[in-house]
């Protein structure tokens, strides 16, 4: 009798994964309707670093692009959106998508100029484009020049949904907007696991892993691996910049320092996903808590915070390459959002 | 001849840019690897002269002598513990650990010494002029330049003339070849690190004694010196001067036509050099 195969990604934790997402995700959704203010606010940070962490290892852990230079792209993005409400009236919530646009237009040019630089001397390219990125907008006298702008209050008002949520929540128009932001950072970040665990199941993404483990078996079979590191640096770009804009939407202030801070945009997402797991889409979920969690717990500690995070970056590099969640799933085989495919047969 | 005088500034000014990229030059020649620590550093090592002359009440220039081999010992001992630990073929964990100890090194120094802006005093030199023809050249930045040329001769000489040298080259080729004639590479990586810490120091001195300085101060360090290697050409140690000549030339020019232009002309000249000749003016490395 012929045997037949089947291909599947799918485990048993992985179908529990799935449901028990859905309902976190339902629950989620509720969050504003029983959360305090502050929670919500807490949620948003965590949502948004979330999603960029995602993308930042979306370029290093699979396209192996380590960029020290995303900050760009968050800036730019924002100050698209703050230039769009200021000079042209865009509607804030149009403006992510204004946002997204703009960093994907800018990647463009970075990535002409920083794919000449090879191996690890990218990451440093990367850096330089952000500082000229920086300087520029800096000099852009109609959203403040080098000391930054706030968001009209015409614009504020404006954005679309928030006064349906102060009518039905009846809350101020301030809460109405954290929990708006909170919404559109929920939805970016669902839509970019989603989108990049699909990415990841697709022809593509099996290149882009093929790639990843070795970029020479993988070009012997055919992977264009230009053209792949295009596509990952744009799509990462267009969502870092969504991000960027959803951030100071939700911040009302912007300024070249804030928004083009390496720390912030790019230190910080760099130890999410290292302290959390590179190249798996969980260590990122899972370093976003870590990092949340530290950040509470040393808050008033100031410098010793950043050290304390930087030493259990060097310490996760030097000691469990593949993170948090890297030892927990060597340790248990689990994994939630499995892209291995595996050959079944039924005789 | 206000042009005169702005190129000459920025070509002394590129001296010093020079000192700060022969470090990071030399360390990627031989072990390929890119230290995002640098230019924090470089910073570290101008606290410590500084910390050397306000408490024993040295001048600036025998603080640097004491500074260099306890620097040279720090360089040997991060590269000995940490970094030989992560060198192969992935580039991503000695540049996410390098990157670890850049963000460790500032908050450490913010930590230490407040984030107040500080000099190392050096007394009537930070004055001192020297008038050549129309035009009058600080003595200080003119120092800097003559060291920035002294150190390329000098790690020239080690390179081609010294046995270490030669082990250099040869773990830059190939380590395993090396390693079966008897260079072990671990040994010949932390002599490197140890050498570039060396020339790390001398670039703090000037960097110290110049200007203001604070715990922030690295990354941009970095970025100046890293314009400068890639202008320069990869494995070039000439190249490297002249990118640091290019980029102190391209800031000053800037800065002549608008003093907030200064930092972005640089940038914008590594990026021109960059569109025509992407391997940089004078390559000599293929990687």
């Amino acid at each position: 009798m012929a045997a037949h195969y089947t291909v599947t990604t799918r485990t048993t934790a992985s179908q529990i994964a799935a449901a028990a997402a859905l309902v976190l995700l339902a629950v989620a959704v509720a969050v504003p309707f029983i959360a305090s203010r502050s929670l919500i606010q807490d949620l948003f940070f965590i949502l948004t670093m979330l999603t960029l962490a995602q993308f930042w290892n979306l370029l290093a852990g699979y396209g192996g692009l380590v960029s020290v230079g995303q900050q760009a792209f968050v800036g730019f993005g924002a100050y698209m959106l703050f230039g769009g409400a200021i000079l042209w009236g865009v509607n804030p919530v149009a403006g992510l998508l204004l946002a997204g646009v703009a960093a994907l237009v800018l990647a463009i040019p970075t990535a002409f100029f920083a794919f000449r630089l090879q191996g690890a001397y990218f990451a440093i390219g990367t850096w330089v484009v952000a500082e000229v990125v920086r300087l520029s907008v800096a000099q852009w006298k109609a959203v403040g020049g080098g000391t930054g702008t706030s968001l009209p209050r015409d614009a504020r008002d404006a954005m679309w949904g928030a006064g349906w949520i102060e009518g039905a929540f009846d809350v101020r128009a301030s809460e109405a907007r954290d929990i708006l932001t909170y919404w559109l950072a929920l939805a970016l970040a669902v839509a970019t696991i989603g989108g990049i665990y699909w990415f990841l199941r697709t022809k593509r993404g099996l290149a882009l892993a093929a790639l990843r483990d070795n970029v020479g078996a993988a070009r012997s079979v055919g992977v264009d691996s230009e053209r792949m590191k295009w596509v990952v640096f744009l799509v990462a770009a267009f969502g870092t910049g969504i991000a960027g804009g959803l951030i100071f939407l939700q911040n009302g202030r912007i300024s070249p320092d804030s928004a083009f801070s390496v720390i912030d945009w790019t230190a910080f997402v760099i130890f999410i996903v290292v302290i959390g797991g590179i190249g798996t889409i969980e260590g990122p979920i899972l370093g976003v808590l870590v990092f949340f969690a530290l950040q509470t717990l040393l808050a008033d500690y100031g410098a010793w915070y950043l050290m304390v995070l930087g030493a259990l970056g060097i310490a996760v590099m030097l000691f469990a390459p593949g993170g948090l969640w890297g030892l927990l799933s060597g340790r248990t085989g689990v994994q939630l959002f499995p892209i291995q495919r595996r050959l079944n047969r039924h005789d | 001849m206000i042009w005169v005088d702005t190129v000459l500034q920025g070509v002394l000014l590129g001296g010093l840019y020079a000192l700060f990229a022969l470090g990071l030059s030399l360390v990627f020649g031989i072990m390929r690897l890119v230290n995002l620590a640098h230019g924090d550093l470089i910073v570290f090592a101008a606290y410590l002269i500084l910390m050397l002359v306000t408490l024993l009440g040295l001048g600036p220039f025998v603080a640097a002598l004491i500074a260099l081999p306890i620097m040279f010992g720090l360089g040997w001992a991060l590269q000995r513990v940490v970094l030989n630990r992560v060198l192969g073929t992935d580039i991503l964990p000695p540049l996410l650990v390098t990157f670890g100890l850049s963000v460790v090194l500032q908050n450490a120094l913010l930590e230490g010494f407040s984030a107040d802006s500080r000099r190392i005093p050096a007394g009537w030199l930070e004055t001192a002029s020297l008038p050549v023809g129309p035009i009058s050249l600080g003595v200080m930045p003119l120092l800097t330049f003559l060291s920035a040329i002294g150190v390329t001769l000098a790690l020239q000489f080690i390179f081609y003339r010294t046995s270490l040298g030669r082990a250099f080259r040869a773990t830059s080729d190939d380590p395993v070849t090396a390693s079966l004639m008897g260079v072990k590479p671990a040994s010949v990586f932390a002599q490197a690190t140890g050498i570039a810490m060396v020339v790390v120091t001398i670039a703090a001195l000037y960097l110290g004694t110049r200007a203001n300085f604070d715990p922030t101060t690295g990354p941009a360090r970095l970025i100046y010196a890293f314009e400068a290697v890639i202008i320069g050409g990869l494995g070039s140690l000439w190249g490297t001067l002249a990118g640091g000549v290019i980029i102190g030339v391209a800031q000053t020019v800037g800065a002549q036509i608008n003093p907030e232009w200064q930092i972005l002309a640089g940038h914008v000249a590594f990026l021109a050099v960059l569109l025509v000749r992407p391997r940089g003016l004078f390559p000599r490395a293929f990687d």
